[in-house]
C-alpha cells in the first residue's frame, strides 16, 4: 500500500446558481494576461449545451483520455510511438476557432468620433490582431442558460444514445430542463496530460496531487491538450506554452481556498484532502466502464483505519496531513455518503473533482392556460425528474445508473426528512420509510443536512497544512509578479 | 591572392566563429532563459495549412540533415555505396525529393506566415530572418543537387575531409577554393545559420523530448523531505 495524500473537491450542483463568480474571480487572479484572454481555468456549463470548448466531450473529434482493452492503458491522442509523428503537426488539437476569438471594444472611438447623425458605437477588435471583428461567432458563455438551444444544447454529445422522447424531454422549451455544471481542473489521479507531455513539464506533485505545467519545460510541443478529456490545459499562443489551473497552490499553501472556491456566492465549492493507495490505480483505470465510480470510491482509504494511518506515516505523510483528511468534507460526500460522483469517470483519469448530481424535480406544469405549482412532484419518484436519468448518468456515472440513482435518492430522502423536521407536513413513518429506502439513517441525513446547507467556511475548505519550512513551489509573493509573469517563472514572458 | 583571403576567411575562420557563437550562446541562454526555448508552435492559431507546411518541412529537412551527417561521419561508406551507378541514382534521386519536399513545405510556411494575419501577429524579425536564410540554404542546395550532379560523392572527396580538416583545428582550404560559387554559397549560408540559430526559435532543435521514450508514463515531483518526515 502506498499511500498519497491529494487534495479532492466536491461541487454540489443542487446549489449552483450558474452566477460565474468563480470564473471571473479566477480570470482576474490569473488569466487576465496577453495570450490567456481567452482560457477558462474555470468556467461554468450549462447542461445540455456543448460546453467549452465546443463539443469537449466527444472524444471522436478531441482523442481526450485513455482507452482500455482491459490489460492495456493507452492514451487516445498520444503515445511513446505516435508522439514523433504529432510533434510536427498534432491532428488532433484544438484551434482557436474550437473555443473563441478574445476581443475587447474600440472605446476610444465613443469619445473622438466626429459629430454626426448617429450615436458613435464601438466596434469590437480583435485581441490577437488588433484588428476589428467583422461578426463575433463565439464568446465565453456563448450557450449560457439555453442560449441557441437549436444549435448547442441539440448538439450536447451526452443526448446521444437517449431515446427521441427523452431528448424531447430535454429539448421541449416550455419544460426546459437546464443545470450548470462549474468546471476546473480535476487534478485527476491517472492524469492524461502528465502522460503525454513529451517534455515532463507536467508533473503531480506529491504533496498534495495538484497537477502542474512548468512553464520553464514546456516546449510547446501540445501533446496535453488533446490527451486532457476536460480539455483543461489551454495554449497561450503569446508566450507559445500550455497553462492549466494551478489549484491556487500559493493560496492553498498558505492555508487558503483557491480563489473560486472561496469566491463561490451558492457556497456549492468543498475541499479537503483524501488519502489513497497509489498501487492500486494503474489496475482500477483497466476496468469496465461500469465498475469504475466504485473502482476510484475504493481507492480512496479510510484516514480513521489504524492501517492506513500506520501506512501514511510509512510513506512520509506528516501528521497533519493525515488529520486533515479524517475531517475531509469530500471523503463524507465521496465515501461515507456516496452521494458525490465524478465527470465523466469513462476517461480513466480518475478525476478528483466530485458533483453531487441536481434533483432538478417538476415543480409546476401547464394545464391548459393554468400553472399548476406541486409540492407533490418535489418529492415524488426519482425517475420523474428531469433530466432524464440516462443523461445525468452519462455525465456523472459512466453509464451506471444504480450508482446515480443511489446518490440522487438519498439527496431526495434528505430533503424528505428535512421537511419532516423543519415543516412537519409529511409524516414521520414516510420520512422514515423515504430514508430507509434511501439506505440512509435520520443521523446521516441530518449530517448531510449540515455539510450541505449550514457549513461554515472552515467546514467547507480543509485545507492540509503545507509543511512550508520544506521549500513549496512558491517562494515568491505571485501578487509581486503578476504584471511581469503570472506565475511559474521570473522573467517577463516573451517570444524570443 | 585576393580571393584566396577569401576563402580563407570564409572556410577557415567563419565555421569557427559560427560554432563559437552557437555553442557559447546557446548554453548561456539555455541557463538563463530557459522560458525561450519553445518550439512557439503557432497550430493553435491555424490548423489546415499548417499541416502542409510544418510536416513536409520537417520531415524533408530531417533526411536532407541526415543524409549530410552521414555523408559527413562515413564519407568512405557513401563512396561505396555509389560505386553502383543504380545505388547513385538512387540516393541522388532521393536526396532531390527530400530537398524539394523541404521547399515546398518551407515556402507553406512562409506564405501562411504572411497570410494568415493571426499567424503574422505571432511571427517576429528573427523568424523571417529564419525563414529568408533557410530559404536561401535550401533552394542553393537544390540547385546544386540539380546543376552540379552526384554530389553525394563529391561531399565525400572534397567536403568531408575539410569538414574533419576544420575539426582538427587545421582547416584545409584549399579543398573548398576550386569549388563552384553555388556550393561556396551553400556553405558559408550553412554557417551563417549556424552562427544565429542561438538566437532564434531553431533551438527548439536541441530540446527534442527523446526521453519521453524511456521515462515513466506519470511523473510525480516531491518538494517535501519524505525521509525526514519518515523519520519524525
Amino acid at each position: 500500500m502506498d499511500v498519497r495524500s491529494q487534495i479532492g473537491m466536491v461541487f454540489h450542483l443542487d446549489k449552483c446558481i450558474g452566477c460565474h463568480t468563480c470564473s471571473v474571480a479566477c480570470k482576474n487572479v490569473w488569466t487576465d494576461r496577453e495570450g490567456t484572454e481567452y482560457m477558462w481555468w474555470n468556467n461554468v456549463e450549462t447542461k445540455p449545451g456543448t460546453g467549452f470548448p465546443t463539443r469537449w466531450e466527444d472524444q471522436e473529434q478531441y482523442k481526450g483520455g485513455w482507452v482500455t482493452d482491459g490489460e492495456d492503458l493507452k492514451l487516445r491522442s498520444t503515445g511513446k510511438a505516435r508522439i514523433i509523428p504529432n510533434i510536427f503537426h498534432n491532428p488532433a488539437q484544438p484551434s482557436l476557432d474550437d473555443y473563441y476569438e478574445p476581443w475587447t471594444y474600440d472605446f476610444q472611438h465613443l469619445f473622438d468620433a466626429p459629430e454626426g447623425d448617429d450615436q458613435p458605437t464601438a466596434i469590437p477588435i480583435s485581441k490577437i490582431t488588433g484588428e476589428p471583428i467583422e461578426k463575433i461567432e463565439a464568446g465565453p458563455n456563448w450557450d449560457d442558460d439555453l442560449g441557441g438551444s437549436p444549435i448547442y444544447a441539440a448538439n450536447d454529445p451526452n443526448m446521444e444514445g437517449l431515446t427521441e422522447a427523452q431528448r424531447k424531454q430535454m429539448l421541449e422549451i416550455e419544460r426546459v430542463a437546464m443545470f450548470y455544471v462549474p468546471r476546473i481542473c480535476n487534478h485527476c489521479l491517472n492524469p492524461a496530460c502528465v502522460a503525454a507531455c513529451p517534455s515532463g513539464a507536467l508533473y503531480k506533485r506529491g504533496e498534495d496531487g495538484v497537477v502542474l505545467l512548468s512553464q520553464e519545460r514546456c516546449r510547446a510541443w501540445r501533446a496535453c491538450i488533446p490527451a486532457c478529456p476536460y480539455k483543461k490545459t489551454y495554449f497561450n499562443w503569446s508566450t507559445g506554452k500550455s497553462e492549466k489551473c494551478i489549484l491556487c497552490y500559493p493560496r492553498l499553501e498558505t492555508g487558503q481556498a483557491p480563489a473560486c472556491f472561496h469566491s463561490c456566492v451558492g457556497r456549492i465549492r468543498y475541499l479537503g484532502n483524501v488519502l489513497y493507495d497509489m498501487d492500486k490505480v494503474r489496475e482500477a483505470a483497466n476496468l469496465p466502464d461500469e465498475q469504475l465510480v466504485q473502482a476510484q470510491r475504493d481507492l480512496i482509504l479510510d484516514p480513521t483505519d489504524p492501517e492506513v494511518i500506520e501506512a501514511a506515516r510509512r510513506g512520509g505523510i506528516p501528521e497533519g496531513v493525515i488529520e486533515t483528511a479524517a475531517r475531509s468534507p469530500v471523503y463524507k460526500y465521496v465515501k461515507e455518503w456516496e452521494i458525490a460522483l465524478p465527470l465523466h469517470v469513462e476517461y480513466r483519469t480518475f478525476p478528483m473533482l466530485f458533483y453531487v448530481p441536481p434533483l432538478l424535480p417538476v415543480m409546476s406544469e401547464t394545464q391548459g392556460d393554468v400553472v399548476r405549482n406541486s409540492v407533490d412532484a418535489l418529492f415524488g419518484d426519482v425517475e420523474d425528474a428531469r433530466p432524464p436519468l440516462e443523461y445525468l448518468g452519462k455525465l456523472f456515472a459512466a453509464g451506471n445508473l444504480g450508482k446515480l440513482r443511489y446518490a440522487i435518492k438519498k439527496e431526495l430522502a434528505v430533503k424528505i426528512w428535512r421537511r419532516h423536521v423543519t415543516v412537519g407536513d409529511i409524516d414521520e413513518e414516510q420520512a422514515k420509510r423515504a430514508l430507509v429506502e434511501a439506505d440512509c439513517s435520520p443521523e446521516e441525513a441530518d449530517d448531510i443536512f449540515r455539510l450541505t446547507a449550514l457549513s461554515t467556511f472552515k467546514e467547507r475548505f480543509v485545507i492540509p497544512p503545507a509543511q512550508r519550512e520544506m521549500a513549496m513551489e512558491m517562494l515568491v509573493d505571485p501578487q509581486e509578479l503578476k504584471a511581469a509573469a503570472g506565475f511559474g517563472f521570473r522573467s517577463a514572458p516573451r517570444r524570443s | 591572392m585576393n580571393s584566396i583571403m577569401n576563402d580563407y576567411l570564409f572556410f577557415g575562420v567563419l565555421p569557427y566563429v559560427s560554432l563559437a557563437i552557437f555553442f557559447l550562446v546557446t548554453i548561456s541562454r539555455y541557463r538563463q532563459q530557459t522560458f525561450t526555448y519553445s518550439s512557439l508552435s503557432s497550430q493553435f492559431l491555424e490548423n489546415k495549412q499548417h499541416f502542409w507546411g510544418s510536416v513536409p518541412f520537417h520531415y524533408g529537412i530531417l533526411i536532407v540533415l541526415a543524409g549530410h551527417l552521414i555523408g559527413f561521419l562515413f564519407p568512405s561508406w557513401i563512396l561505396s555505396w555509389n560505386a553502383a551507378p543504380v545505388r547513385l541514382a538512387f540516393l541522388e534521386i532521393s536526396g532531390l525529393a527530400f530537398g524539394i519536399l523541404t521547399l515546398v513545405g518551407l515556402l507553406v510556411i512562409v506564405v501562411r506566415r504572411w497570410m494568415n494575419i493571426k499567424v503574422r501577429r505571432v511571427t517576429t524579425i528573427s523568424d523571417w530572418l529564419v525563414y529568408a536564410l533557410l530559404i536561401l540554404q535550401v533552394s542553393t542546395g537544390l540547385a546544386i543537387a540539380v546543376h552540379l550532379g552526384w554530389g553525394s560523392s563529391w561531399f565525400a572527396t572534397s567536403l568531408a575531409p575539410w569538414l574533419w580538416s576544420l575539426l582538427h583545428l587545421s582547416p584545409e582550404v584549399s579543398f573548398i577554393g576550386p569549388l563552384p560559387l553555388l556550393v561556396k554559397l551553400h556553405i558559408i549560408n550553412a554557417f551563417v545559420l549556424i552562427g544565429f540559430f542561438p538566437f532564434t526559435r531553431l533551438v527548439h532543435v536541441l530540446v527534442v523530448p527523446n526521453p519521453y521514450l524511456w521515462r515513466k508514463t506519470q511523473v510525480v515531483r516531491w518538494n517535501w523531505d519524505r525521509e525526514r518526515l519518515r523519520q519524525s
